[in-house]
């Protein structure tokens, strides 16, 4: 019976932390590349809705997919010609970005509150989905996971491993270097931006279409600042994002579990749980000044004109 | 017969909004030549080596790649064609490896481990050995410089431009890295080489050119000129001397420091172990070093931006400071003038006689809680025409002057409040010689009437032109002190890399601790 349990709450925290897996995962590129674009929360409300419209009207998951990663990375592209192109401010441009996507996905969805959608089916794997346990735990997924675990493994390999890795992380360590190594630090800060807001984006999909498959105003709820916050407590490091995300999952989904138990604990007290107990263990796993300095990019949130020298 | 030139320039012009940087040069270089660009700073040579190296857009002009007219599109198109750049402020990521660093520049290598066998390897072959798996912000400047020569030599250069190479080094490395430079020239490599320091140009240089305000003043072979004549065409007027009659003053300790140990505050910053040394009136001591070896932590705890635990650890005229706020501190006739200008020397957006009352308020410029704008006023328009500071007025913002002018005001703010002790760091960096010599005088002054002045500063020239006693700091060890007439520039670079007595790097080899630095102290 208990270990009934326990499985149900593992699978279902994988659930509730792949929409940070792929916001805070986009935007650590974004960052990577020294660019800090708060707009995280705005992106995913907005790549939510857009998921959820193209769902509801095609019934293609692919579509829907494609739809929200589109105007995530829309919104990104509001941000970096702002920041990039005109050299506004990156911190006051994305919570513009933010209170934007808010108000712009609560208009879009106006009409698509009451609709429910039928969710992404688990891929059923013969054989390995039936073995028990492990088969529950790691081969009962819907396909939306598996691809935050390609992605999450692609960028291990594109930042420690390959050449554009290399520049994007030159880049956001010393720009002026790069510039003159001859890098277009621009176009490539553009690159990142979108990358991240399409995954921002991806996630909000994730949510609206898989997670609760209907649209609720607001829904991402802070999802996007906790994302965010990951992405720093992690200090900028994939593996720690990852294992970030699946804790705040992990414990936002035992506290409802605790809470159905009937223990007396004020369960507003318990809404806190996720929050705390993430950035304790992500602050006690980061303690090491210097780890941190060589992982956060030194130019992380300045505006950078490439023809002042 | 006269060989092709590896490049020339003809009319090369760049037009910046409020200067023109360069004004129709014209400059040829052959294979194997080392050649001079001599010239003070702001006189366009670095716009220049960034016209070539495709950084900057000429806005006219031509350049001439082995007899061949070419437009330079960027810094890839300049690398392909066979030109390196060594730059005067390196253009190296910190958290990176010395491979990695070396990766982002080349276009084509096949592996991170075969391009590391090549580091190694060229590195050796040249004399210059170099750890690929180092990160950069553990390499000291000079080792720094080497990975920016290794850079460009993977690249087999017909072209290579330096940058004020030698402004961060010990002489020993400076002779070192001529050495390589012969070398590559004999093999055929042009170099261009950018500097204002004479002697090098006259050691090393087969021709210079020299540059004035963006224009050509002369070309010259520099063996058969002398130094004063090279700096004749190159500042327009002749060399400046400090007058320096030295008083036999023995005054009282001003500043006292001792055992001063202090963790840095930056993450990549170098603690200071065990400092003793003390300054008297009408003494200049000066403190030697490259930089990075606890000259900033040294300058903050000493200027109290940073207290000190031990508050016996600083004393000044026999009072005990350490635990006291820069305020408080220059209530004590303390003069502090910092190596940034902006932000901690003078705050960027205030006019000139603003940024007098924020350190001299305390002569006569505030009554009853009030400013006497007046005095503040009076105050500006002495430091400028003291030091003759080339401004607007009073009450332009101090951003309007250039680096050399706002030096000049901000220690004139300092000096003429006659302070009892004056620390002053990098006194001259990036200024033109002729402000850098009123700087130097007005110190010399300042110790001949009887106050104690401390100067930090990474050129030994300037140091052993102004300075009474001089000791060196090296990875936050600081050397006993000399008396400068009892000394060599050569001594005192072998100091620099932590070899005196109880230091660092004692009992080692040259060859060990040029090669790679010891963490020991």
């Amino acid at each position: 019976m208990d270990g009934d349990i326990l499985i149900q709450i593992l699978v279902a925290s994988i659930a509730a932390g792949t929409p940070f897996v792929y916001a805070a995962l986009g935007e650590l590129v974004t960052e990577k590349s020294g660019v800090l674009n708060l707009g995280v929360e705005g992106m995913m409300l907005v790549g939510a809705i857009s998921g959820f419209i193209a769902m509801a009207k095609s019934g293609s998951l692919l579509v829907a997919v494609l739809c929200g990663m589109t105007a995530g990375a829309l919104m990104a592209l509001i941000f970096a010609v702002l920041t990039l192109t005109l050299m506004a401010n990156q911190v006051a441009s994305g919570l513009a970005l933010t209170i934007f996507g808010v108000g712009l996905s609560a208009f879009l969805g106006l009409k698509y509150t009451s609709i429910a959608l039928p969710g992404v089916p688990e891929l059923h794997i013969p054989f390995l989905s039936d073995i028990p346990v492990a088969g529950q735990l790691l081969f009962s997924h819907d396909i939306l996971i598996y691809s935050s675990l390609v992605l999450f493994g692609f960028i291990s390999w594109f930042l420690y491993k390959s050449k554009a890795g290399l520049i994007l992380r030159g880049i956001g360590e010393a720009p002026k270097s790069a510039h003159a190594l001859g890098y277009n630090v621009i176009g490539i800060r553009y690159l990142a931006v979108l990358f991240g807001g399409a995954m921002a984006g991806l996630g909000g999909v994730y949510l609206s279409v898989a997670y609760t498959p209907m649209w609720v105003e607001g829904m991402v709820a802070g999802r996007g600042w906790v994302a965010l916050a990951l992405v720093v407590f992690a200090s900028w490091r994939p593996l720690r994002v990852m294992a970030g995300a699946y804790l705040f999952g992990g414990i936002t989904i035992a506290q409802f579990h605790i809470q159905g138990f009937g223990i007396e604990i004020p369960s507003q007290l318990l809404s806190m749980l996720p929050y705390i107990a993430t950035i304790i263990v992500l602050v006690l796993i980061s303690r090491d000044q210097k780890s941190i300095r060589l992982n956060s990019p030194a130019s992380l949130g300045l505006t950078y004109h490439p023809n002042n020298q | 017969m006269r060989k092709t030139p590896r490049l020339q320039l003809k009319g090369m012009t760049k037009v910046y909004p409020s200067v023109i940087a360069n004004d129709s040069i014209d400059m040829s270089i052959a294979p194997g030549e080392i050649h001079a660009v001599l010239g003070e700073n702001g006189a366009g040579k670095s716009t220049l080596m960034k016209a070539i190296y495709g950084v900057v857009k000429p806005d006219s002009g031509q350049i001439i790649w082995d007899g061949e007219a070419v437009a330079i599109q960027n810094p890839a198109h300049a690398r392909r064609l066979g030109i390196g750049m060594v730059f005067q402020h390196f253009s190296l990521f910190e958290t990176l490896t010395v491979t990695e660093n070396i990766a982002l520049a080349m276009d084509d290598y096949k592996s991170m481990e075969s391009l590391a066998g090549r580091i190694e390897e060229v590195s050796e072959e040249y004399g210059l050995p170099l750890d690929p798996g180092r990160l950069i912000y553990s390499l000291s400047v000079g080792l720094r410089q080497r990975v920016e020569i290794i850079r460009c030599l993977l690249q087999h250069p017909k072209l290579l431009i330096m940058d004020e190479p030698t402004s961060v080094l010990t002489p020993q490395a400076v002779r070192k890295m001529f050495e390589t430079l012969r070398r590559l020239a004999d093999e055929g490599c042009s170099i261009l080489y950018i500097s204002h320091k004479l002697d090098e140009i006259m050691e090393l240089c087969h021709s210079a050119t020299i540059i004035r305000g963006g224009k050509v003043t002369g070309y010259a072979v520099p063996a058969d000129e002398t130094a004063t004549s090279l700096a004749r065409m190159m500042i327009g007027k002749e060399l400046p001397v400090c007058s320096r009659e030295r008083p036999v003053v023995d005054g009282e300790r001003c500043l006292e420091v001792k055992n001063l140990f202090k963790s840095s505050a930056d993450q990549f910053g170098t603690d200071l172990k065990s400092i003793s040394f003390s300054v008297r009136g009408g003494e200049i001591l000066g403190v030697a070093g490259i930089s990075g070896n606890g000259q900033q932590e040294l300058l903050y705890a000493l200027s109290g931006e940073r207290l000190v635990d031990e508050k016996d650890c600083i004393a000044i005229s026999g009072e005990s400071v350490g635990h006291l706020k820069p305020d408080e501190r220059r209530n004590r006739s303390l003069g502090f003038v910092p190596e940034e200008r902006l932000g901690r020397g003078a705050v960027p957006g205030m006019s000139l006689s603003m940024n007098v009352i924020l350190t001299a308020h305390r002569h006569g410029m505030v009554a009853n809680g009030l400013l006497k704008f007046q005095k503040a006023a009076q105050f500006a328009e002495k430091c400028i025409s003291d030091f003759t500071v080339k401004c607007g007025s009073k009450d332009d913002p101090i951003t309007s002057l250039s680096g050399g002018n706002m030096q000049k005001f901000i220690t004139a703010r300092e000096i003429l409040q006659s302070p009892e002790l004056l620390i002053v760091s990098q006194p001259t960096w990036g200024v033109d010689i002729g402000a850098a010599n009123i700087i130097r005088q007005s110190m010399i002054d300042l110790r001949n009437n009887g106050s104690a002045v401390l100067v930090v500063s990474e050129e030994l020239d300037e140091l052993f032109e102004i300075c009474d006693r001089l000791i060196v700091i090296a990875e936050g060890c600081v050397s006993p002190s000399v008396n400068v007439d009892e000394t060599s520039k050569e001594e005192i670079g072998l100091w620099m890399s932590g070899m005196f007595p109880g230091g660092p790097a004692e009992g080692t080899s040259h060859e060990a601790t040029s090669d790679q630095e010891s963490h020991v102290c």
